[in-house]
């Protein structure tokens, strides 16, 4: 009746998880109590839940991602604390198979439910604004895509509580994450929470190709989009490139594990190599997918913060153009090791080391675009300086991992795990805070706080280099990966350093939290009137903050790069007062009705519960072929209506 | 197929290259679809690849030239050529709003859809009898994982057909469902393609 599922799926000995699933457990109560007292339920589900507002979407795809960040940042914080203490004779407070999940879970979460709904927040909340358009070309799925990933979160958070996670680390190499060497549950919650929110991501890729090619506002010609809607665009290529790949990787390893097929096990023929190609082949356009909307928003920051265009548009959109095609020839630099031969492995080293080509036209091109600005250091600047100086380091580090015989002394070392956080914190982490701190007010029509801005800027800053300039070292000295035990007491400095620098990143987040308190407490006098606080240059300025459901009134007429500025210069209204009626998209539960069958079908298939894995399908599709059914899915707001609204902006 | 031709209002409608902003519906719509399409080939590229790698690791099992009837794959194979130009048809059909040929040329496009299945099914239970399952070597696990996908998309197609038709029954062909028949046969072409690489490098380069 319940498959593999029973009590002693609850993990009673191991007071660790129970004690935070225990915490998390309240929080959530506590929430929903809340909620519930408060009478807010119907509004939640009104204009937030059910919400295909691209705006709406995004903004809780960012609440996603930094809620699981401190899910994310707790695992490193226990990591790093198990490699100082267990030293010598210490045994340290994690048991192997614990510290195991710990860093398998870490990864995981890290990349795909921090990093990614961040980064997608950030592109459907400032994306169709940025091109003047009223929403993306599809809002339900925008939807379904949201709470599918918000699914597959859930899913893994389940594993705290209900049976173990998986221990193969976040790409799940087999033979280990094969039946035969990972037999409970975890690597099944792995696959199927990634299936499940891979499956979102996807949809959010062809969306937001279309929206970007196919719906800009009049006279948005491509080469007066803004940099961060191509870097946006080369990113959703990127996903409806690679992601595909993902999900029939993960099908294989399914298949392996719950038919007994043999794609990559040791016996009857099966390849784990083709395992490692197929992995990366998406994994490494994944990180691209990553850093392009960050590049972007350093981008829109540098030019905003210096009050000038920025340097050379042009050669920034060919660059990241570039960048797109040659993520996808690089990837067999993930195992240099495993075999290829030296002339395979000299012609992805050469691929890697040219990536770092474009990517140094576009340092060059925020450099020389603050030169001579006058520059305005407030917190979005700052993380823009202090990315570009960390993005850099990081990079050199690559292009030395990307030369093959270094690589074969550096590869699976602590120099490795620095690099690769030098360039994911340093980079897309920076860059999704920038964009956070930079588009705050337009979301929510107050400023953030800067003072508490500046603080959490040079603790993460700080906190950064003493984390994990001691793991370059370390590297160098032969400290591999994953260590769950030291045994050479000479590392024990550098890792207290390490984890010294994490709790500093600890403060940073402690600060973010405080900046969000305090702006909200003290939000009437921060009030944004003007929907212009940073004196922008595109057109998500142009409108109020926050936006009007339908963005704009009438579409703005674009008519140079930097549209809003020169309108601004030309002493031009954005666009004349609205007279007719608008068409907004309604509506719709289909997203989070989908989500909850796909929950229901991913956690009953990890516990072999097969009758309600079909039942959740069953849901699932009966949702959406429902949803699809309908015919018109957009309420029109009438002139009449409108006319006070726009009054009143 | 020509979707640019079609729904076209007589104004310069915008394609949406910018100059005359946001695109029609119609033209949102199918692009949009186009680029789920290209996602899926990708998901296909990947077991091609995977197929072509493990399709010598047969493990001291039967390989492809036992296994293969290749005159039934060839029967199986114009089933799904001959469903793809009905199904033509049934939207041209629709296009010029018969509904009467739209529902024959659909009915010949579900069955020559379905016999393709039929076929196709007896033949995965007639190796699966003789030991040549899945589970048998990696080879087979590549064999069944790459047909039996397409053969997953196939089913969605003829659900999906049916669920369209009854849309065109209760809803009447309008723009909407119209555009919704357009997808469905770029997606029932897009099978087509993929069919045509299973049969080349599965079953006439493995067959023999």
């Amino acid at each position: 009746m319940l498959g593999k599922l029973s009590w002693a799926a609850i993990p009673f000995n191991e007071p660790l998880p129970l004690l935070s699933a225990a915490v998390v457990g309240i929080v959530i109560l506590a929430v929903l109590a809340t909620t519930t007292v408060k009478g807010w339920w119907p509004y939640l589900w009104r204009e937030w839940l059910t919400s295909v507002d691209h705006k709406r979407i995004g903004v809780m795809y960012e609440v996603l991602g930094l809620v699981m960040l401190l899910r994310g940042f707790s695992d490193a914080i226990m990591m790093r604390t198990q490699q100082a203490i267990a030293v010598g004779g210490a045994p340290g407070y994690l048991p192997p198979q614990h510290y195991d999940q710990v860093f398998s879970a870490h990864g995981t979460i890290m990349i795909f439910f921090v990093a990614m709904p961040l980064v997608i927040g950030l592109m459907n909340f400032a994306v169709p604004l940025q091109l003047g358009v009223r929403d993306v070309a599809f809002p339900v799925l925008n939807s379904v895509s949201f709470w599918l990933t918000a699914s597959g979160a859930l899913l893994i958070n389940a594993s705290l509580v209900i049976g173990v996670f998986s221990r193969a680390s976040w790409w799940g190499y087999p033979p280990l994450s094969e039946l035969a060497y990972s037999p409970d549950v975890g690597v099944d919650y792995y696959l199927w929470s990634l299936q499940i929110s891979g499956i979102g991501t996807l949809l959010t890729g062809v969306n937001f190709v279309t929206t970007i090619l196919k719906l800009r506002a009049p006279g948005m010609t491509y080469f007066r989009m803004p940099v961060f809607c191509w870097t946006a665009l080369a990113s959703n290529l990127l996903i409806v490139a690679a992601f595909p790949i993902l999900t029939a990787t993960f099908t294989m390893l399914l298949l392996d594990r719950y038919l007994g097929m043999h794609f990559f096990t040791n016996d009857r023929g099966g390849n784990q190599m083709m395992y490692a190609n197929l992995f990366w082949a998406w994994g490494h356009p994944e990180v691209y997918i990553l850093i392009l909307p960050a590049f972007g928003v350093f981008s829109e920051v540098a030019a905003t913060f210096s009050g000038k265009g920025l340097f050379s548009y042009r050669s920034m959109v060919w660059a990241t153009l570039g960048i797109c095609v040659l993520s996808l020839m690089v990837w067999l630099h993930h195992f240099f090791t495993m075999g290829a031969g030296a002339d395979v492995n000299s012609f992805f080293g050469i691929m890697s080391s040219i990536i770092a080509v474009p990517t140094g036209v576009k340092v060059f091109n925020w450099l020389f675009t603050l030169f001579r600005g006058r520059v305005v250091f407030k917190t979005p600047a700052l993380w823009l300086i202090g990315f570009m100086v960390t993005f850099v380091i990081g990079g050199m580090t690559g292009v030395l991992l990307a030369v093959p015989p270094v690589d074969f002394v550096l590869h699976n070392s602590a120099f490795l795990v620095a690099h690769f956080h030098n360039v994911i914190i340093g980079g897309v982490v920076f860059g999704a805070i920038a964009g956070y701190q930079y588009w705050f007010p337009k979301a929510f029509g107050f400023t953030l706080d800067e003072r508490w801005g500046k603080a959490s800027f040079w603790c993460w800053f700080v906190g950064f280099y003493l984390a994990f300039v001691p793991l370059y070292q370390l590297g160098l000295m032969g400290m591999t990966r994953r260590l769950q035990h030291i045994a050479d007491p000479s590392w024990r400095p550098l890792l207290l350093v390490a984890e010294a620098g994490a709790i500093v990143i600890f403060l940073g987040i402690l600060c973010q939290i405080a900046q969000l308190y305090v702006s909200i407490r003290t939000r009437e006098q921060r009030r944004d009137l003007t929907g212009d606080p940073w004196d922008g240059r595109t057109l998500e300025w142009s409108t109020t903050s926050p936006p009007p459901a339908y963005n704009f009134a009438v579409l703005p007429r674009v008519e140079s790069i930097d549209a809003f500025w020169h309108m601004k210069r030309a002493g031009r209204p954005a666009a004349e007062p609205a007279h007719e009626a608008i068409a907004v998209p309604r509506n719709s539960p289909a997203g989070f009705i989908t989500a909850f069958f796909a929950v229901v079908m991913g956690f009953s298939l990890i516990w072999h519960i097969w009758w309600l894995a079909i039942l959740g399908f069953l849901g699932a599709a009966i949702v959406v072929l429902a949803a699809a059914w309908r015919i018109e899915r957009e309420d029109e707001i009438p002139a009449a209506e409108l006319a006070p609204i726009e009054r009143a902006r | 197929m020509t979707i640019a031709a079609t729904d076209r209002a007589p104004t310069a409608v915008s394609t949406g290259r910018g100059v005359h902003g946001p695109a029609s519906k119609r033209i949102v719509v199918a692009y949009g679809f186009w680029i789920f399409i290209l996602s899926d080939m990708v998901m296909f590229a990947a077991l091609f690849a995977t197929y072509a790698v493990l399709s010598r690791n047969t493990a001291g099992g039967p390989s492809g030239a036992e296994l293969f009837n290749l005159p039934n794959v060839f029967i199986e194979t114009m089933c799904l050529l001959l469903s793809s130009y009905t199904c033509g048809l049934g939207v041209l059909s629709a296009e010029r709003r018969q509904p009467a040929r739209l529902f024959v040329f659909a009915a010949f496009t579900f069955a020559l859809g379905a016999a393709f299945l039929f076929i196709e099914g007896t033949e995965f239970a007639r190796m699966a009898e003789s030991g040549a399952g899945p589970s048998r070597s990696a080879f087979l696990s590549a064999f069944f994982t790459l047909v039996g996908m397409h053969g997953a998309h196939v089913t969605c197609g003829l659900i999906a057909l049916v669920y369209l038709l009854a849309q065109v029954v209760a809803e009447g062909l309008q723009a909407a469902v119209l555009r919704r028949l357009l997808c469905w046969s770029l997606f029932w072409h897009a099978l087509d393609i993929v069919w045509v690489g299973v049969f080349t490098l599965v079953y006439l380069m493995g067959g023999r």
